[in-house]
């Protein structure tokens, strides 16, 4: 049987035919999509953790019940998560174990690009690299025979062209006569206090050598001799752009990316004339290549900044580029907040109040955009709130009622909580808002221990906000309505003021959570063409529903809403000083 | 079949249903019997950003994304995310765009102005340019928001592909209660 799979939707179906039973992950773009494939199959236990490090947790636990898992993240997910990776490194698994991780070079929706292979290289432990949604599945498969011969943890990486790419992709039937899960005592491994430890180190070192020997004759690496002129050592999505723009050239197409099969590429070197590594983002396998003394031209040509294009790679050889049509500039279209998010009354007001904000990773870093201009940091998940409680400390005591720092709910859960505890323990007069929408809403709507719903839609615990900041010792937590300016004007001025530690968790639902009873739809508003002056207080929200018509006999223009664009927010009518805004009629 | 792989570009706003409509397109190819690979990006740009979807269709495909000025077909859902796109296509290439401004926040803030003339425009610069009433025929054949259907059937009938593939992928893809208006839309577009 075929399908058109994307390499997400795969790497779930290759996880499903390799008898997962344990999957855990916290959504990420491009990675989000596995663990919403995977919850699809009743055979695994699948659900989203706080945070990534959580998550490989759970799955390390899972492998040391015997049962193979899988844990799922984007690139800067296994930052949060490296701390249990490399020990796991040194314990080895149970059950299989395999960490995902989906790279985004070009940062389509990312903070930086990082390339995860330095990972693997740093923790000792095998990476594949799969090329398209076929070898999403079949690697995913293969990992968990590799992780249980090897007693290895063993990383995937993706990229956003693989986990978002779809191909044809043969399935397979699930494998069938796995052990069955239970607890097997054995401390010398599992216990990593230094004397243990100490034993299990050089026989991680093992392990490598023995995997760059395996590596040499598996399948998973291969030779494509044709013409012997220009010979290529590439891997992943680079693999089919080589492909594309290189014909005729022979190539060494590697599936497992570290530890490097060095015998055959030297014997792949010798057999062609000019040598070259074709990879995105860092010189990873040409360093090594180059570091065994092989003659290889890599970053000379390619840019160590972002995703490799047949266009860019046809340019790295000089060959012509096609003909491209010119166009004159055009507007650009940014992303935006959507009609009735309720994170918009919040920028504004924090705007309105000259708010020094730091902010954090999720739909609200959109209020940096203009015209809400209402974002001055952002660093990574959970880093507003430290990073506020630390600029706190630089500044004198009026400037210090400036700093505000904005965190989601789902960030909060995710590292803000601990930076939080910081900011109570240390005492840090800033003013934290925690834009609580019951949802993860960036990576799609996901849900998080606040919301109340799991993974696979059955209702559960949800975090009560307000009573967890009370008990990490913040004493003063408000809750305000972010729709109702006025209100949270308030909220925050007085908040700010203080020059002790202050919370307020504002509580309205993203408009996009479907879930019945959670978004209800308001009023649509509609401008009153009479009352409007045209003086554009209106348009300083950024709202996609209200539109600027300038007049056509050059006196000043209106504004108007789009009624198929309007969720009701009414915060469009609060800033209107001449009634002109009201239900539509 | 020939070596020849043919590229085609869906490009408009987040939220249009690109992703569905190369989700149709590229079911429909494998049913023909066609490698196929589609690429696009999500994420962001799903908030109202500009969206591209690359589908590539041939004996086989290697890369996921259409080379720059390679592109053989322009789909656009909205007028201005398809002139900005000309330049991914080669010469000579199909433009089927559906006749639909969405404003981009500067122009809703009144800083900058849409053009009016893009229509014009791409038909200098591609001849083979149809642009469609997406939403008055889709209002025809039953609902305004089966425009990308419309259009899609315009697409179809640039591709040498059996209409029972087109049949089988709308079957596929499109939820149940929606497939008769959207095998309506789809007629509709293909008679174009």
């Amino acid at each position: 049987m075929k399908e058109i799979l994307s390499g997400n939707e795969a790497i779930a179906r290759g996880a499903f035919e390799a008898g997962v039973k344990v999957a855990s992950a916290y959504p990420g773009t491009p990675s989000t999509e596995i663990l919403e494939t995977i919850v699809n199959y009743r055979e695994i236990d699948a659900s989203w953790a706080p945070n990534e490090k959580v998550a490989v947790e759970v799955a390390i636990g899972a492998s040391f019940g015997g049962a193979r898992s899988i844990a799922c993240m984007k690139h800067v997910g296994v930052n949060v998560a490296a701390d249990p990776l490399f020990t796991l490194s040194y314990t080895g698994v149970g059950g299989g174990f395999l960490l995902v991780v989906a790279d985004d070079p070009e940062m389509h929706s990312s903070q930086n690009e990082q390339d995860s292979r330095n990972y693997a290289k740093f923790a000792k432990m095998p990476m594949l690299e799969p090329a398209d949604s076929q070898e999403c599945k079949d690697f995913t498969r293969f990992a968990f025979e590799l992780s249980e011969q090897f007693d290895t943890p063993v990383m995937l990486r993706s990229c956003t062209r693989i986990s978002h790419g779809k191909s044809v992709v043969a399935l397979g039937d699930p494998v069938t006569g796995l052990p069955a899960p239970k607890l097997v005592k054995n401390p010398s491994k599992l216990v990593m206090l230094p004397g243990n430890a100490k034993v299990r180190h050089p026989l991680v070192e093992e392990r490598i050598v023995k995997l760059a020997e395996y590596g040499a004759t598996a399948a998973i690496n291969r030779v494509e001799m044709r013409d012997a002129e220009i010979g290529v050592i590439t891997a992943g999505v680079s693999y089919q752009y080589v492909r594309e723009v290189l014909p005729n050239a022979s190539v060494l197409k590697l599936g497992m990316v570290y530890p490097l099969p060095m015998t055959l590429i030297r014997e792949f070197a010798a057999k062609v004339k000019t040598l070259y590594v074709i990879e995105e983002l860092d010189p990873f396998i040409e360093e090594q290549v180059k570091a065994a003394g092989i003659t290889v031209i890599g970053k000379d040509i390619i840019s160590r900044c972002g995703e490799l294009t047949p266009g860019r790679l046809r340019k790295a050889f000089g060959l012509p580029d096609a003909a491209q049509t010119a166009v004159e500039k055009l507007p650009g279209r940014p992303p935006n907040m959507c009609p009735g998010c309720p994170h918009r009354g919040v920028f504004y007001s924090l705007n309105q109040l000259k708010a020094y904000v730091t902010g954090d990773i999720g739909c609200y870093t959109l209020g940096f955009m203009p015209p809400l201009n209402a974002m001055d940091t952002c660093i990574c998940m959970g880093a507003s709130i430290s990073n506020a409680s630390g600029i706190v400390r630089a500044l004198d005591p009026e400037e210090q009622k400036k700093v505000v720092a904005v965190i989601g709910d789902s960030t909060f859960l995710h590292t803000g909580i601990n930076s939080l505890m910081e900011m109570a323990y240390n005492q840090a007069p800033a003013t934290v808002v925690i834009l609580d929408n019951r949802i993860t809403a960036m990576t799609g709507r996901q849900d998080n221990p606040a919301s109340g719903w799991t993974l696979s839609d059955s209702q559960t615990n949800a975090v009560d906000l307000v009573q967890l900041c009370k008990a990490i010792g913040i004493k003063h937590v408000r809750v305000a309505d972010p729709l109702n300016l006025e209100q949270t004007l308030e909220a925050l001025r007085e908040e700010m003021n203080r020059p002790e530690p202050s919370v307020i968790i504002t509580n309205r639902p993203c408009v996009l959570v479907k879930r019945e009873g959670v978004f209800q739809k308001g009023l649509v508003l509609s401008v009153d063409q009479d009352h409007c002056t045209g003086c554009k207080a209106c348009l300083k929200i950024g709202c996609p529903a209200i539109e600027w018509q300038p007049s056509s006999d050059g006196k000043k223009g209106k504004a108007f809403i789009d009624p198929m664009l309007c969720n009701g927010c009414d915060v469009c009518r609060q800033l209107c000083k001449f009634n002109a805004i009201g239900s539509a009629k | 079949m020939s070596d020849t792989v043919t590229n085609i570009l869906l490009v408009g706003v987040g939220g249009q249903g690109i992703l569905l409509a190369s989700e149709i397109l590229s079911e429909a190819f494998m049913q023909a019997g066609f490698d196929v690979k589609k690429s696009e990006i999500h994420g962001m740009s799903q908030r109202g950003g500009s969206v591209v979807s690359h589908v590539r269709y041939g004996k086989e495909v290697h890369s996921p994304i259409v080379p720059e000025g390679e592109g053989d077909i322009l789909f656009g859902f909205e007028i201005m995310e398809t002139y900005r796109s000309l330049p991914l296509l080669k010469n000579g290439a199909s433009v089927v765009a559906n006749d639909l401004c969405i404003q981009p926040p500067s122009v809703l803030l009144g800083q900058e102005t849409y053009p009016t003339d893009l229509p014009e425009k791409i038909a200098a610069l591609f001849p083979k340019f149809l642009l469609v009433d997406g939403q008055g025929l889709a209002a025809e054949a039953g609902n305004v928001r089966a425009a990308n259907t419309v259009l899609l059937g315009a697409v179809s009938k640039r591709l040498d592909i059996a209409d029972e593939c087109w049949i089988k992928a709308l079957e596929k893809m499109v939820p149940r209660k929606a497939l008769e208006v959207n095998l309506k839309a789809f007629q509709l577009g293909r008679s174009l």
